[in-house]
């Protein structure tokens, strides 16, 4: 059977270069980077090197300004709390949208439990943030500002270079959580204006458990971990040097093949969002039709529910992601479709494809033989479907799905 | 999909007894499509035997799977023996669902009890009083204790409740 992994919004396959770059720091270079002795310096050269390749990517001219963290996960806890606390003599105030990752979410709640007060801004049908509406809830005592760069549930890119126009006459700091976008679409830190950024190895053909904050030169921030003086004493902890090595290797590959990627990545994608809802009836597009991550198809098909049929496709060897309710662990349907306005009982439909560069056509070609029958097997099932079709508004132009 | 045990997934690529029954003698709806899981239930007696039963299951695997259990060992038992099948014999049956599917999908047994129901109230003349309206259903994961924010009618039924 096929095997198509569309799910790499998940998280991407490594690389072999990446891998291969990681090996020599799981094997004879073991020393610790912050020794003094001759084990420790090719580790911490090794580092130094990543910093500067991630840097690249990003567009920072200062590789200083680059952190290693865990995963994009730590980067945003970092950027939210360690920005605000470094702020909270300014004020109290922190701005976000409705559609962030949850670990820039709950850590705005953690914020808000201890003392901070939060304005969460909502988005459009199509998941955008509207820049006037950051404009529009920012007060004296506003402090730090975090809207993610691209959606990885519905591929929205946010007008970020807008909303840092707002937010640097305003003299407020700008976090953007660019984990989806980073590696995928250029991202470029000086063009964006912002003062922190997000982003992780995992989702650019890198290691899982690698990610890095980019706060530029001069921006204050309060460490998570307390400790020693690694990366210039912001946060702690013997450095993770294949992961950081990996991920510096994932971002040296993607700098100079960003227009490439788009450039394979979006017919795959355009095809899916074309054709699906063309051969399934009542199955609709989320996130903007245009600003989208280039390998991103997102849907909710109605009368069913996504997780059986992410079942469904898993069984014809199809990888992909849906943000229904029974999917989640939290057995809550994805807060970004419903912030766009979407009801629960459609939401319960989500379906997301999310290409990467091993893909090929033939991929999405195959899902587009694959999904009708599964969607048209499921409906028969359904008594949503049933009801729906006894109300007599089932007419040929459902092509008989 | 190693969450799910064989038999879950044999009932869920395969499932049994999928539909609808003309002239039923008793149809039984429980949960709604907000919180995710929605099943219907037609039955079909005689001489006090389920002679038929199906099911419509809008939901997830585990959702699909559980009714086609239940009508699995529904089908030929007497109403009550039927009336003994219970959400842990059905997990029991399926060989085990992951915890937090319990109760959320874990409703076959109770939408095959509300056909039963359905079928003693019309026998006993009493038709229609037992029909679900849309929307007012609520799934049993909403329970009293642990109502969810996400669940509309959750919502406006205890707003209604609080209100009196």
């Amino acid at each position: 059977m096929r095997r198509v992994y569309l799910d790499h919004s998940a998280t991407s396959p490594v690389l072999p270069e990446v891998r291969e770059a990681m090996l020599p720091y799981l094997g004879d270079i073991f020393g610790n980077p912050s020794s003094m002795h001759d084990w420790g310096d090719p580790p911490r050269e090794a580092i130094e090197k990543a910093r500067k390749q991630v840097a690249g990517l990003i567009g920072a001219s200062d590789p200083d300004e680059v952190i290693f963290t865990s995963s994009g996960t730590e980067s945003n806890n970092f950027a939210v709390k360690g920005l605000a606390a470094g702020q909270q003599s300014k004020g109290k105030h922190i701005i976000i949208s409705a559609i962030e990752h949850f670990s820039v979410m709950n850590s705005a709640r953690s914020l808000e439990k201890a003392g901070f007060q939060l304005t969460i801004i909502p988005v459009d049908k199509n998941c955008l943030v509207n820049p006037e509406d950051v404009l529009n809830s920012i007060r004296p005592d506003t402090v730090l500002v975090s809207i993610m760069h691209a959606n990885g549930e519905v591929g929205t890119v946010e007008p970020i270079q807008d909303i840092s126009k707002i937010t640097r006459e305003k003299n407020i700091l700008f976090h953007t959580d660019a984990v989806a976008a980073c590696g995928t679409i250029s991202v470029n830190v000086k063009d964006l204006g912002v003062d922190a950024l997000s982003l992780a190895g995992n989702q650019f053909y890198g290691p899982k458990g690698s990610g890095a904050l980019w706060v530029r030169r001069g921006v204050r921030i309060i460490p998570l971990l307390d400790g020693g003086i690694q990366e210039g004493g912001r946060r702690a902890g013997t450095e993770d040097v294949p992961a950081i090595v990996g991920l510096g290797k994932a971002a040296e590959l993607a700098a100079p093949n960003i227009a490439d990627r788009i450039q394979k990545l979006t017919p795959m994608r355009d095809k899916l969002l074309q054709e699906l809802p063309r051969k399934i009836g009542h199955m609709i597009v989320t996130g903007h039709p245009e600003k989208r991550l280039p390998g991103l198809a997102s849907f909710c098909v109605e009368f069913i529910e996504g997780e059986s049929m992410l079942m469904m496709l898993n069984s014809q060897g199809v990888a992909v992601s849906s943000g229904s309710s029974c999917t989640s662990r939290a057995l809550k349907a994805s807060h970004v479709l419903i912030a766009m306005g979407l009801s629960h009982e459609i939401a319960q439909g989500s379906i997301l494809f999310t290409a990467g560069i091993e893909n090929s056509p033939e991929d999405t070609d195959y899902v587009l033989e694959v999904m009708p029958p599964i969607v048209q097997r499921l409906r028969e099932m359904s008594p949503l479907y049933s009801k729906y079709i006894k109300a007599g508004k089932g007419g040929k132009q459902d092509g008989g799905l | 999909m190693a969450v799910y045990s064989e038999k879950v997934m044999d009932h869920f690529m395969n499932p049994r007894n999928v539909g609808e029954i003309d002239n039923p003698d008793g149809v039984g709806e429980v949960g709604n499509p907000v919180c995710g899981d929605m099943m219907t239930f037609h039955i079909k007696v005689k001489d006090d035997r389920l002679e038929d039963v199906k099911f419509k299951t809008f939901g997830c695997g585990a959702a699909i799977a559980v009714s086609s259990m239940v009508t699995e060992m529904a089908k030929g038992k007497t109403i009550e023996e039927a009336k003994k099948i219970t959400p842990d014999l059905v997990a029991k049956e399926l060989e085990g669902l992951p915890k937090q599917k319990m109760h959320c999908s874990n409703l076959g047994a109770q939408a095959l009890n509300k056909a039963i129901d359905d079928y003693e109230a019309r026998k006993a003349g009493e038709t229609a009083a037992l029909e679900t309206k849309a929307g007012e259903q609520c799934c049993p994961f909403c329970d009293e204790e642990e109502r969810q924010p996400f669940c509309q009618p959750c919502q406006v039924r205890a707003q209604k409740k609080e209100g009196l």
